[in-house]
């Protein structure tokens, strides 16, 4: 078998997410969280922020727990991308990651098992938030596919994170890096209509969400879980159209850590 | 306080203040973070003001409370992680081999905190009436909310002392921040007390300290002078500082044993 077979590249992604998932599963540091945090914008949104479900104008249909069930979905699939770059950028700060790229017979496989490694960790925050989100008692109007296409959206949201962290790990190689990782990836998540309808906001905020590629993503998750779909294939081409671009800033990357040695 | 603890806690206090302002990663995060939630929150949650018994009609001076717990919690990590880092390069057992007094090294390591509360308090306070926000107790309200910032945030810097002398490591710390922030998510932070209508929400708010800290700064923001959200507030900054100050005593007595 040639090292530079698709098996070649597959055996390294496998061998890179297998470790990465054994290191998220066995520590408490890296666990905790990734579980709790989603939890907590849940709790702190859905529940202390019910009432907002009464103001004039608001009349999402499944109601306000799901309203915030897809911003926190989402954001939990954007943070398991950058809690991924973090993992990474520990690893090459430790000098495991250049051991990586001595041994990887396709270096873009390093990459791609980091990615796995995120879309794990991803979907298991995603179990126990719906979990959570349905026994607190979440109306989910969408059918079985709307709703898989929900997750699918949250998947791709995940990957583009992912290759986005990626690109930065693995340029600055070191956990300093970490809010250049996180801070972009904040602030474009709070700058879409978090709390209420894209109508519903007014002044700067309204301005910025409206060009703000998260707004499409948020109101056809929003769609989604309601039954109601709109902006689905606007979403799903933005969403594929970021993982691209992230992805050629990944590859990027990991020629700037061939070049550093 | 004689001669000798009070040039014990002066050098040490100079130490921590230098070393605070030293380090702009302390400082920044926690003068942009909790203003750019204010700016984020108080544009998308403006049609809160709207509901029946908001006591406001404007979001941002009710949101501008909660910068200042924000500016508390991060007191936790930057306090915490000073103090670990002098567990995890050997300075504190040094310091253990000099005469210096516990209360001293308490003291001392606190001035860090009262610093960067003082900045913070004065930067949330300038930004939020600059956007907008109104403040019903005036001047004189604006030094009791530097006061009432300055004394949550060192009390939570005890806190931070705490957690540093048990865990001695800086990375262990920083993974208490969730634990700390639990407070402030669960709280009355988005949304008054009364309008909290999920029951379960409500009632942990409603036993949740971090609540009526907000209602202290709130009180004077929207309503002016009104003396018993102040007093609960300053008591309950007090009894955290009582009981956090206690409790980083006895563990640095422990940690010293173990040296």
């Amino acid at each position: 078998m040639s090292t530079n077979s698709p098996a070649g590249f597959r055996a390294v992604a496998l061998a890179v997410a297998w470790r990465s998932v054994h290191n998220f599963l066995t520590n408490p540091a890296f666990l905790a969280p990734a579980l709790l945090f989603p939890l907590f914008f849940f709790v702190s949104f859905a529940g202390g922020l019910s009432a907002i479900g009464e103001v004039p104008g608001f009349d999402f249909p499944s109601g306000y727990t799901a309203f915030q069930f897809v911003f926190v979905l989402l954001q939990s699939a954007a943070f398991g991308g950058v809690f991924t770059g973090f993992a990474m950028a520990r690893d090459f700060e430790t000098g495991f990651g250049r051991r990586y790229m001595l041994a990887a017979s396709r270096r873009s496989g390093i990459v791609a098992g980091y990615a796995l490694a995120a879309v794990f960790r991803s979907i298991v925050t995603w179990v126990i938030l719906t979990a959570v989100a349905l026994i607190a008692g979440m109306e989910v109007g969408g059918s079985g596919g709307e709703i898989f296409a929900l997750y699918a959206l949250a998947l791709i949201v995940n990957v583009a994170a992912t290759m986005w962290a990626a690109g930065v790990a693995l340029r600055v190689r070191s956990i300093q890096g970490g809010p250049l990782m996180q801070f972009p990836v904040f602030l474009i998540l709070f700058l879409a209509p978090v709390y209420v309808p894209l109508d519903l906001l007014s002044g700067w905020i309204h301005a910025v969400a409206s060009i703000n590629p998260v707004t499409a993503l948020l109101e056809a998750g929003r769609g989604l879980i309601s039954g109601d779909p709109v902006l689905v294939g606007a979403a799903f081409a933005i969403g594929l159209a970021l993982s691209a671009l992230f992805a050629l800033w990944a590859k990027g990357g990991l020629r700037s850590a061939e070049a550093a040695g | 306080m004689n001669r000798s603890l009070r040039t014990q806690v002066g050098q040490l206090a100079r130490r921590s203040v230098l070393r605070t302002l030293r380090q702009p990663a302390q400082i920044v995060p926690s003068m942009v973070f909790p203003l750019f939630l204010l700016a984020v929150n108080s544009s998308g949650l403006e049609d809160a003001t709207n509901l029946p018994g908001f006591p406001t009609d404007s979001y941002i001076t009710f949101a501008l409370a909660v910068p200042f717990m924000q500016g508390a919690l991060f007191s936790v990590l930057n306090s915490g992680t000073d103090l670990a880092r002098d567990i995890e390069t050997g300075f504190l057992n040094r310091l253990a081999l000099t005469p210096l007094r516990g209360a001293a090294l308490l003291s001392g390591l606190l001035a860090g905190s009262i610093v960067l509360g003082l900045v913070q308090a004065v930067a949330y306070l300038t930004v939020g009436l600059a956007a907008g926000a109104e403040l019903a107790a005036g001047a004189g309200g604006a030094l009791v909310i530097i006061a009432l910032s300055v004394t949550i945030t060192v009390a939570f810097g005890t806190l931070g002392l705490f957690a540093a002398l048990r865990l001695g490591s800086g990375e262990a710390v920083q993974g208490l921040f969730p634990v700390f922030f639990v407070f402030l998510f669960l709280s009355s932070m988005a949304l008054p007390l009364d309008l909290l209508t999920t029951d379960w929400f409500h009632a942990i708010a409603a036993a949740n300290p971090v609540s009526y800290l907000l209602e202290a700064f709130r009180s004077l923001l929207i309503e002016g002078w009104e003396l018993g959200p102040l007093l609960l507030g300053f008591g309950i900054a007090l009894a955290i500082l009582a009981i956090g100050m206690a409790a980083a005593s006895g563990a640095l007595k422990t940690r010293l044993v173990r040296t």
